[in-house]
C-alpha cells in the first residue's frame, strides 16, 4: 500500500499511534449511529404502537414489538403487487439496456459506421440536460408517440424505452469495449464470424464485469426512480413501490408508511450488500480517468 | 484468443472473392448499414425520449393547447409563468438550497474521503456505511426523515437528541426558516455516499512520493492537504461541484415528500416542483414547458460562466 497524507511510521509511532486510534473509534462509531442510526429506528419505530411512538422521550427498543404494522403494509398496501411491478419493470429495463446498449455501444467503438462520431455526441450531449427540463415534453410523448400515435401510459414500455437512452452506459461500455485489443477482432474477421458472432462470442464473455454493473445500476435506477413512474404508472394496478407507498401515505397510519418503506428498501439492500465492489467499481471507473 | 478458437471452425470460410473487394464501395455500404443497425434500438430511443422531447420542450413552451387546438402563442407562456408569485419565490427557495447544499455536500464528503484514505481499518465497513443511504429509495428515506426524525413534537429523533444534549428543540418542516435546511441535511445523507466513494478513488491515485517530499520540505499536515491532496484532485474536485450543483437545482422529491409540496408559507416550493404543478395539475403543460426553458438557460448559463472560470486558471 502506497503512502497517503499521513506516513505509516508516524501512524505507527506512539502519539501517532494513539490518535490515530482514538479518531479511527470516533470514526467507526459515529459513522455507525449517523448512517446505520435511523435505519436501526425506521426498522425497530416501525415494530412500535402508536402509542408508543409519540411518546417522550423516544424508547430506544419497542417495548412491546409487534409485527403488526408490517402486516398491515403488507396487506393494506398490497406490497406483493407493487414489488411484483417494480421488479418487472426492473428486469425488463436491465435486458433492453442490456441488448440496446451494448449493440450500440459495440458498433461506436469496433465496428465505427459513418456518422457514428456525430451520433456519440449527440449522445453524450443529452448528460448535460438536466431531467426536470425534459419532463414535460417526456411525458407528452409518452402519450402520444410521433408518427405511430400509442399511448404509453400504464405500460412498462414507458419505463424500459427511456431508460435505454442513457449516455452513461453507452459511455461506460465503448470506453471498455475501446480497451478490448483490436487484433482479437481482426483475427475473428479473418475467420469469417460476423459482427454479431464477434459481439457475442468474443466481446461479451470479455466484458462481464461492466455489463454486471451496467445490469445493477439498471435495477437500483428503476428502484430509486420516483417522479417519471409516478407520472407514467397513474392507475393502482401498475404502480411501482415508491409511487405507491407515497400514494397511499396520506390515509395511512405513519408507522405502517414507515413499515412499507421498511420493505421497500429491502431489495436495495441486499443487492448492495451483494453486489458492493462492483457497484464501488462501476461508480468510480465511469468518473474517473478520462 | 483461446476463447475464438472452438466457435471458428463452425463458421463457413469466407469466399476469396469478399476479401479481395475489401475496399470497393459494396463493402463499404455493408459495413456501415450493419454498424448502424447495431445502432438502431439505442438511436431510437434516444430520438424519442432525449433529442425529440428537447426540441419539442422549447417548441411548447411557445404554443398553447386548448382543448386538443394547438396555436402559436409567442412568449405568452413565459410572460404568464414569470408573473406567478411563486415563480420569484421558487428561484429563491432553489438558490438557498443549492448553495447551503454546496456548503454541506460539497466540502463534507471531500474531508470524509481524505479522513477514510487514512485509516488501514475498518475501511470496508465504513465505506459500505456511507454509500448505504445511496441505496435506499428516495421516497423510503424521505418518509423516515419526516415521520420520524423532522417530528416536530419532543417524540421526534432530532428533537430528543436536542433536548438530550440541552439544545433548543426546532419545528422542523413546520417552520418556515428550518424548512431549506431540514431538506439539506436529508439531502446530504441520502446523497453524499456517491462523492465520498469518487474522491477516495482519485485520492488513491495520488503518487506518495508527492506527499513525501511536502513532508520533507517541512509541510504540516494542512498544508500538505492545501498544497499536494487539493491540486491533486482539482479536476475532480471541479467536476463534482458542477455535476452537485446541476443534480441540486432540480430539486423535488424532498419538498414532496417532506413538506407536501409548497411546505409552510411557500418555504419549500422549488423550481422543479413549479413545474410539476403547473404541467399536471393545473394543467398548464405550455407553462411548464417554458419553465423547463427557464431552467436549462439558467443552467447551461452557469456551466458556461463556471467552465471559464476553472479553466482559466490552467
Amino acid at each position: 500500500m502506497s503512502r497517503t497524507l499521513i506516513s505509516q511510521a508516524q501512524l505507527r509511532r506512539g502519539r501517532g499511534r494513539f490518535v490515530y486510534w482514538t479518531l479511527l473509534t470516533v470514526v467507526v462509531a459515529g459513522f455507525t449511529l449517523v448512517f446505520l442510526g435511523p435505519l436501526y429506528w425506521m426498522v425497530t419505530g416501525a415494530l412500535k404502537s402508536g402509542q408508543e411512538i409519540a411518546q417522550t422521550p423516544p424508547t430506544l427498543w419497542p417495548h412491546d414489538p409487534e409485527l403488526q404494522n408490517y402486516a398491515d403494509a403488507w396487506n393494506n398496501l398490497e406490497l406483493a403487487k407493487l414489488m411484483f411491478n417494480t421488479f418487472y419493470y426492473a428486469a425488463g429495463a436491465v435486458f433492453f439496456q442490456l441488448v440496446f446498449d451494448t449493440a450500440a455501444a459495440y458498433a461506436l467503438s469496433k465496428l465505427r459506421p459513418i456518422f457514428g462520431n456525430v451520433i456519440l455526441g449527440l449522445m453524450l450531449a443529452t448528460l448535460m440536460i438536466p431531467a426536470m427540463v425534459l419532463i414535460v415534453p417526456q411525458y407528452v410523448t409518452a402519450i402520444d408517440l410521433p408518427i405511430i400515435h400509442v399511448n404509453l401510459l400504464d405500460s412498462p414500455w414507458a419505463i424500459w424505452l427511456p431508460l435505454v437512452a442513457n449516455a452513461f452506459n453507452i459511455f461506460l461500455l465503448k470506453r471498455f469495449f475501446d480497451s478490448i485489443p483490436e487484433d482479437l477482432i481482426a483475427a475473428a474477421q479473418m475467420d469469417g464470424a460476423s459482427p454479431l458472432r464477434t459481439l457475442w462470442s468474443i466481446i461479451l464473455p470479455m466484458s462481464r464485469p461492466i455489463l454486471g454493473v451496467v445490469s445493477i445500476f439498471a435495477v437500483t435506477a428503476v428502484w430509486k426512480d420516483f417522479l417519471w413512474p409516478k407520472l407514467v404508472m397513474p392507475s393502482p394496478e401498475t404502480r411501482t413501490l415508491s409511487v405507491g407507498i407515497y400514494a397511499f401515505a396520506g390515509g395511512t397510519p405513519q408507522n405502517v408508511v414507515i413499515a412499507a418503506s421498511v420493505i421497500a428498501a429491502i431489495p436495495t439492500v441486499i443487492i448492495f450488500l451483494l453486489f458492493q465492489r462492483n457497484i464501488m467499481s462501476g461508480l468510480t471507473t465511469g468518473s474517473l480517468k478520462g | 484468443m483461446v476463447i475464438v478458437a472452438p466457435q471458428i471452425t463452425k463458421q463457413p470460410a469466407p469466399a476469396p472473392s469478399a476479401r479481395n473487394n475489401r475496399g470497393s464501395l459494396g463493402r463499404k455500404v455493408k459495413d456501415n448499414l450493419t454498424g448502424h443497425a447495431f445502432l438502431i434500438g439505442a438511436v431510437l430511443c434516444f430520438a424519442l425520449f432525449m433529442w425529440f422531447p428537447m426540441v419539442r420542450g422549447i417548441v411548447m413552451s411557445f404554443q398553447r393547447t386548448r382543448r386538443g387546438e394547438t396555436t402559436w402563442v409567442g412568449w405568452d407562456n413565459y410572460v404568464r409563468i414569470v408573473a406567478d408569485p411563486s415563480f420569484w419565490v421558487a428561484w429563491k427557495n432553489t438558490f438557498v438550497f443549492t448553495i447551503l447544499a454546496l456548503v454541506l455536500g460539497y466540502a463534507l464528503p471531500f474531508f470524509v474521503a481524505i479522513l477514510l484514505n487514512e485509516f488501514r481499518h475498518a475501511k470496508g465497513y465504513l465505506r459500505v456505511l456511507v454509500y448505504l443511504p445511496v441505496m435506499l429509495p428516495p421516497a423510503s428515506a424521505l418518509f423516515l426523515f419526516k415521520f420520524y426524525a423532522y417530528d416536530p413534537s419532543d417524540a421526534g429523533l432530532f428533537n430528543a437528541i436536542l433536548k438530550g444534549v440541552g439544545l433548543p428543540t426546532s419545528e422542523w418542516m413546520q417552520s418556515p426558516t428550518m424548512t431549506i435546511p431540514a431538506m439539506v441535511i436529508a439531502s446530504t445523507w441520502m446523497n453524499m455516499g456517491s462523492a465520498v466513494l469518487i474522491y477516495l478513488a482519485s485520492l488513491q491515485n495520488i503518487p506518495g512520493e508527492l506527499y513525501e517530499a511536502a513532508e520533507l520540505d517541512g509541510a504540516g499536515i494542512w498544508r500538505r492537504i492545501w498544497n499536494v491532496t487539493i491540486p491533486q484532485t482539482r479536476l475532480i474536485l471541479a467536476l463534482l461541484a458542477m455535476i452537485q450543483i446541476v443534480a441540486t437545482m432540480q430539486l423535488f422529491i424532498e419538498p414532496l415528500i417532506l413538506a407536501n409540496g409548497a411546505g409552510t408559507q411557500d418555504s419549500a416550493t422549488s423550481v422543479a416542483y413549479l413545474i410539476y404543478q403547473h404541467g399536471f395539475f393545473q394543467n398548464d403543460l405550455n407553462g411548464a414547458a417554458a419553465l423547463g426553458v427557464i431552467m436549462l438557460l439558467v443552467l447551461a448559463a452557469f456551466s458556461a460562466v463556471y467552465v471559464r472560470l476553472t479553466t482559466k486558471k490552467d
